[in-house]
């Protein structure tokens, strides 16, 4: 009887934990909700259709993408992912028409042009973000106060830029950087919202606790050596969405533990070199992207040491 | 002197590897013998070593127990009839492990299991060392956690290598199998008594006994009998972590003592020898009856309707011992010689059961969707020896098979870690076993 059964033969091994590409990047979507929610909530509607207009655009120009070089489409979450982190860098007034260009720049040239998830070299949200800092100057920095829902938008300056009017205690101005009422990004402001995201990405593994760790630390110590104030300089910006959803990013950052750290201090160290000495008030996205182009290179030299390889000095 | 503590390293060592789940069907359920086969299909060669020569040929009646296999060679060990009945004919099988070629003989049961003598001895410190390795070699015992590497050979190290640590390995870290857990629990006697045959062959300092934390039972057995048996040495139950691929031998020797085994080397270059429990028990039975090593326990597990730790004739078809336990359930399609994680898939129900045989494993076949490697980083923190296999699969995929040698290649033991935790589902196992056979044909050439 068993004998008329069809045996089939695989490869091993027969077990394998599930836990795909698409499972990974529907995670980071999802703990992305909360510093959207806190993106909408500050700067109402029109984040919303920013966050809408930039994640269909990028799922679109993935299937164009696709369809164009005769690869399968996967609805995977990838493009998700990349439509909504470029949504969260933006300011909240951009014009929709700039999200779709963006969007499409991100995935069509970053990420497909490229040869697709994998083979990409630089972080397609932050490449996109800085094409359109490139392209429209103006309104990448047009910056409004967060008032929720209200209808009129009043522009103002984001804590890093100078002309930045906060409370003088120190302890009101954390305390509004921390839970996000202040002008910025749409996903950059609120610092409690993007660690709920994090802290959950590093509760379910998807990400490592040595980039955020790597990255925010190296900022706090340097701004700290520097006489600076470390503690604003950790909640102003894009530093903690940076530090938790984009220096993790897989493909971009390298693959060993040790060049992790290496990215990520590298990382912090240009970030406060732009924040401080640079023309732009903000740094994260151009050292982020620059610690991508040498990732290839931090792969090349920084191994593992193999099990039973004699240390040097050894005999 | 007499000092048996036991220590749990629970938290120690193991910052590789994966959690897998346990899917121990069969923890609960005792040993229960199979039926005697109507045949069976003896291998000549099923171990690491030189292959055996018959000693039999087709119409000769033979007893259970009788040699019928032999080899010259020192890397080799006898195969034994394990019924008692006529040699029908020959055949050849694929070896799993090696998939190459080997000659078999066919033996038909004549039912009434009779055996040779056995030259039992009950005054083993008598015997020589010699004179134990020769039972040993002469019971045809080789490594039964998977290695399949002749016994005899591995309690001979060179004259020029102290060893200072025997390690009695009952971890059994992989999912579904239990037949070394049940071992423990049944014949826990007989595996200390083995182990103590280890000890007095190889004289080293320490002596643990490594189990994993969630084979409580096996744990709390094998320390209520060492304190019971009066056995004299060090002798320390450890208790590890349950964790894939704790049970390998070079991840084992470096969570318990922190000694790396050097690349390309063997546990002995670190003063160290590992054996498994159910081989333990196998010594036993060589030196102290004169049994040879013709039965075993196997766990048949997965898709069957129930699953079993079967003590079996070695050489029984797997179709036998499946439809001893309910057959396949419907939907599996897929049987696997060993664990999931490093078992090999077989697709012939008459291939019979073989020393190294500990599980036999009945699933659903799951097609693999390969995509392309997103850098997470996972296989590298997974792999126990430390490599980086997403790098291989990128040198393998290139033809760059020199360059998978410099990047220690030969180094891995297919353990599946990798490929177990990687997102993009690349059968990373497959493409390091490509270059590996890769290279072994370019070094014949040279
Ligand atoms: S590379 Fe080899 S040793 Fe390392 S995890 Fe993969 S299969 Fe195991
Ligand atoms: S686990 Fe898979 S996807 Fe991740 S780095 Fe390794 S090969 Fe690439």
């Amino acid at each position: 009887m068993m004998g008329e059964k069809r045996i089939l033969i695989s490869p091993g091994p027969h077990l394998w934990s599930g836990l795909s590409v698409s499972k990974i990047m529907y995670l980071v979507a999802l703990a992305l909700i909360f510093p959207s929610a806190a993106g909408v909530y500050f700067f109402g509607y029109h984040a919303l259709s920013v966050i809408a207009t930039s994640i269909a655009t990028a799922v679109l120009t993935e299937y164009i993408a696709k369809r164009l070089r005769k690869r399968p489409f996967i609805m995977d979450w990838s493009a998700v992912v990349t439509g909504l982190l470029l949504a969260l860098i933006l300011p909240p007034m951009t014009p929709l028409w700039m999200v779709v260009i963006g969007s499409a720049f991100s995935i069509g040239i970053v990420k497909e042009a490229f040869g697709g998830l994998g083979h990409n070299i630089f972080n397609p949200a932050l490449a996109g973000r800085a094409f359109m800092a490139a392209c429209f100057p103006a309104e990448m920095t047009t910056w409004v106060l967060p008032m929720g829902f209200a209808a009129d938008a009043v522009t103002c300056a984001t804590p890093l830029n100078e002309g930045f009017v906060g409370p003088i205690d120190k302890l009101s101005l954390y305390r509004m950087l921390f839970m996000g009422n202040v002008g910025g990004s749409i996903g950059e402001t609120s610092a409690l919202l993007i660690l709920v995201g994090g802290l959950l990405l590093l509760a379910l593994g998807i990400i490592n606790w040595r980039n955020p760790v790597a990255y925010i630390g190296t900022v706090a110590l340097l701004t700290f050596a520097l006489g600076q104030d470390f503690i604003f300089h950790i909640l102003a910006g894009g530093l903690m969405l940076g530090a938790f959803f984009m220096a993790t990013d897989y493909v971009t950052s390298p693959i060993t533990n040790k060049g992790r750290i290496i990215f990520c201090v590298g990382a912090g160290i240009l970030t406060v070199i732009i924040r401080l000495f640079g023309g732009m008030p903000e740094g994260v996205c151009f050292s982020i992207l620059f610690m991508n182009a040498i990732t290839p290179l931090i792969d090349r030299y920084v191994k593992v040491r193999p099990y039973g390889l004699k240390k040097a000095g050894e005999k | 002197m007499i000092n048996k503590v036991h220590i749990s390293l629970k938290r120690r060592g193991a910052p590789y590897g994966v959690k897998l789940t346990e899917s121990k069907l069969t923890a609960a359920s005792p040993i229960e013998r199979a039926p005697l086969p109507e045949k069976v299909i003896i291998a000549l060669h099923q171990n690491i070593g030189a292959p055996c020569k018959p000693l039999v040929k087709r119409g000769d009646k033979v007893l259970a127990g009788q040699k019928i296999g032999d080899s010259e060679k020192f890397v080799s060990v006898p195969v034994h009839a394990t019924v008692s009945g006529e040699i029908s004919s020959t055949t050849t099988l694929v070896h799993p492990a090696t998939g190459q070629l080997v000659e078999a003989l066919v033996l038909t049961s004549d039912g009434m299991d009779k055996w040779v003598d056995f030259e039992a001895r009950d005054d083993i410190d008598m015997l020589s060392v010699e004179e134990i390795l020769r039972r040993i070699r002469e019971a045809g015992i080789v490594g039964l956690g998977g290695a399949a590497f002749p016994t005899h050979v591995k309690l001979s190290p060179p004259k020029d290598k102290k060893i200072d640590t025997v390690i009695l390995n009952g971890c059994e870290c992989e999912p579904y199998i239990t037949s070394d857990h049940k071992v423990m629990l049944e014949y826990g006697k007989e595996v200390l008594s083995g182990l103590n045959i280890i000890r007095k062959v190889l004289s080293p300092d320490n002596v643990y006994i490594a189990i994993e934390d969630n084979k409580e039972d096996a744990i709390e057995h094998m320390r209520e009998l060492l304190a019971s048996m009066g056995l004299d040495g060090n002798y320390e139950m450890i208790t590890l972590r349950s964790k894939y691929p704790m049970g390998a031998e070079k991840t084992l020797i470096k969570s318990i003592l922190g000694r790396e085994v050097p690349i390309g080397g063997l546990p002995l270059d670190v003063g160290v020898v590992v054996h498994n429990v159910s081989t333990a028990k196998a010594i036993h039975d060589a030196v102290f009856e004169g049994r040879p090593f013709v039965e075993r326990v196997i766990t048949i597990t997965g898709a069957v309707e129930h699953p079993k730790n079967l003590l079996v004739r070695l050489g029984t078809p797997l179709r036998d011992l499946i439809q001893n336990c309910g057959g396949m359930d419907g939907e599996a399609d897929e049987i696997i010689l060993g664990g999931p994680m490093m078992g090999i898939s077989q697709f012939d129900l008459d291939f019979p059961v073989i020393k190294g045989t500990n599980c036999v494993l009945v699933k659903k076949n799951v097609p693999i969707n390969e995509r392309d490697c997103i850098s997470c980083g996972r296989c590298l923190e997974a792999c126990p020896m430390h490599l980086m296999p997403t790098i291989l699969v990128r040198y393998v995929k290139a033809g760059r098979y020199d360059a998978c040698k410099e990047a220690y290649i030969d180094d891995c033991f297919e353990c599946g870690a990798c490929a177990y935790t990687c997102p993009a589902n690349i059968p990373i196992v497959q493409y390091i076993k490509v270059a590996k056979s890769e290279l072994i044909k370019r070094a014949a050439k040279k």
